[in-house]
C-alpha cells in the first residue's frame, strides 16, 4: 500500500494542541521534541513540519 | 551482383556511420549499456537498408515493393516502446527521477533517429544511382548536417535567464529568494540544507517561456540533469532532502532548489541553460489567434 499525504505522527509539548486518536508523541521539552522528531522522520520516510514551536507532524509525501 | 548492389550497399553504409555518429554518450549516460547500443546498431542497419532500396525498386519498376516502408514505421514505433519502457522501470531507481516527459522525449529520439537514417540512406542511394559516387558523397554530408540539426533541440538558456540566489528560511519555511520551497521542522535539518544546498531563479524571457517552464516534466528534467552532473546529498529515506522546484505564481518565475554533492555555482548555472527544453513542455499560448475563441 502507498500512503501519500498522510500524516503518520504528531509530536508536541502542549498536548492540548494535536487532535486525539493519532500518533501523539508528548515530549517534555523543545529538545526532546527536535530528537524524537528527527528519529521518526528517518524510520517513517517522511518529512518533518513545523506547525507552530509546539507541533511537529511527519507527513509521508 | 547486378547494378544496384554497390549503390545499396554504399548507402546501407553510409546510413549505419550516421546512426552510430548520432549515439552520443553524454552525461545524460544513456545509452552506456553494450547491449542496448548493439540493439540500436542494428535496427539502425535495418533503417539504413530500407532506406537505400527505396531508389532501387522504384528504377525496376516494383513499385508494390515501397510499401514494406510501413513496416519500417511499425517496427520504430515499437523502438520507442521499448525505450519508454525501460527508461520507465529505470526510473523508479533513481535517487532522482528522470519524470515521464524527459522520459517520452528520449524515447521519441530514438523513434526519429531511425527515420533520419532512412532519409539518409535514401537521399544517398538517390544521388549514387541517377548521377554518381562523388553526387552521392555530398548528397551524404548535405542530408547529414541537415540530421544533425533536427538532433539537437533548444536549450533551457535559450529561452529563460538562471541566477543563483541564497537560501533561506523564515520560521519553518525554506525559501529560494521569494518563493516558498518547503516547510521543515528540524532544526538540524534547516542546518544542513543551508550548508549543503543550492538555490536557482530561472526567470522566463517571455510569455510562452512562462508556460513551458512552468511544466512538471520539463521542471522534473532540470532536477534530474542537475542531479546527474553534480551529484546529490541525499540517500532514500530521507524526503526532506529532495531536490524540488516551485513556482511563483505572480511572475512564473521558478525556484530551484538542490542539494550537490559537488557545489559548484557557475557549473550549475551552465547546466541549467543545457537543459533540453522538452518537445512536450513547449506551450506558445501567445500564438492563439484572436478569432481562435470564435471558431470553436
Amino acid at each position: 500500500m502507498i500512503l501519500e499525504k498522510v500524516i503518520l505522527a504528531a509530536i508536541t509539548n502542549s498536548v492540548n494542541k494535536v487532535p486525539v486518536g493519532g500518533n501523539v508523541f508528548v515530549c517534555d521539552s523543545k529538545e526532546e521534541m527536535d530528537k524524537v522528531a528527527a528519529e521518526l522522520e528517518a524510520i517513517l520516510d517522511g518529512i518533518a513540519h513545523k506547525l507552530s514551536n509546539d507541533v511537529y507532524i511527519i507527513v509521508k509525501h | 551482383m547486378n547494378e544496384f548492389t554497390i549503390p545499396i550497399v554504399f548507402s546501407v553504409v553510409i546510413g549505419t556511420l550516421s546512426r552510430i555518429y548520432m549515439f552520443r554518450t553524454d552525461y545524460r549516460q544513456y545509452p552506456t549499456y553494450p547491449h542496448g547500443m548493439i540493439i540500436h546498431l542494428a535496427l539502425g542497419f535495418i533503417a539504413a537498408a530500407l532506406g537505400a532500396l527505396v531508389v532501387p525498386s522504384i528504377m525496376s519498376e516494383e513499385f508494390t515493393a515501397v510499401t514494406f516502408l510501413t513496416l519500417a514505421a511499425s517496427q520504430f514505433r515499437e523502438v520507442r516502446n521499448m525505450e519508454r519502457k525501460t527508461l520507465t522501470e529505470m526510473d523508479t531507481l533513481e535517487l532522482v527521477p528522470r519524470g515521464a516527459s524527459y522520459i517520452e522525449g528520449i524515447a521519441v529520439t530514438f523513434e526519429g533517429r531511425n527515420y533520419l537514417v532512412i532519409f539518409i540512406s535514401f537521399v544517398t542511394s538517390l544521388a549514387y544511382l541517377s548521377l554518381n559516387i562523388w553526387a552521392s558523397l555530398v548528397a551524404a554530408v548535405l542530408s547529414f548536417l541537415v540530421a544533425k540539426k533536427y538532433m539537437t533541440g533548444s536549450k533551457l538558456g535559450k529561452i529563460a535567464t538562471i541566477e543563483h540566489s541564497e537560501l533561506s528560511f523564515e520560521g519553518a519555511g525554506l525559501y529560494v529568494d521569494n518563493i516558498y520551497i518547503m516547510n521543515i521542522g528540524i532544526p538540524e535539518r534547516q542546518e544542513e540544507i543551508l550548508n549543503h544546498g543550492l538555490g536557482f531563479v530561472i526567470s522566463p524571457k517571455n510569455f510562452d517561456a512562462r508556460m513551458t517552464i512552468g511544466n512538471l516534466g520539463q521542471r522534473q528534467a532540470i532536477l534530474h540533469d542537475l542531479a546527474i552532473s553534480l551529484g546529490v546529498y541525499r540517500d532514500s529515506g530521507t524526503p526532506a532532502l529532495v531536490p524540488l522546484i516551485k513556482r511563483d505564481l505572480d511572475d512564473g518565475r521558478i525556484g530551484v532548489f538542490i542539494l550537490p554533492q559537488n557545489k559548484n555555482v557557475d557549473l550549475a548555472k551552465k547546466i541549467i541553460s543545457q537543459v533540453p527544453t522538452l518537445e512536450n513542455a513547449i506551450r506558445m499560448p501567445t500564438e492563439t489567434k484572436e478569432k481562435g475563441s470564435d471558431q470553436s
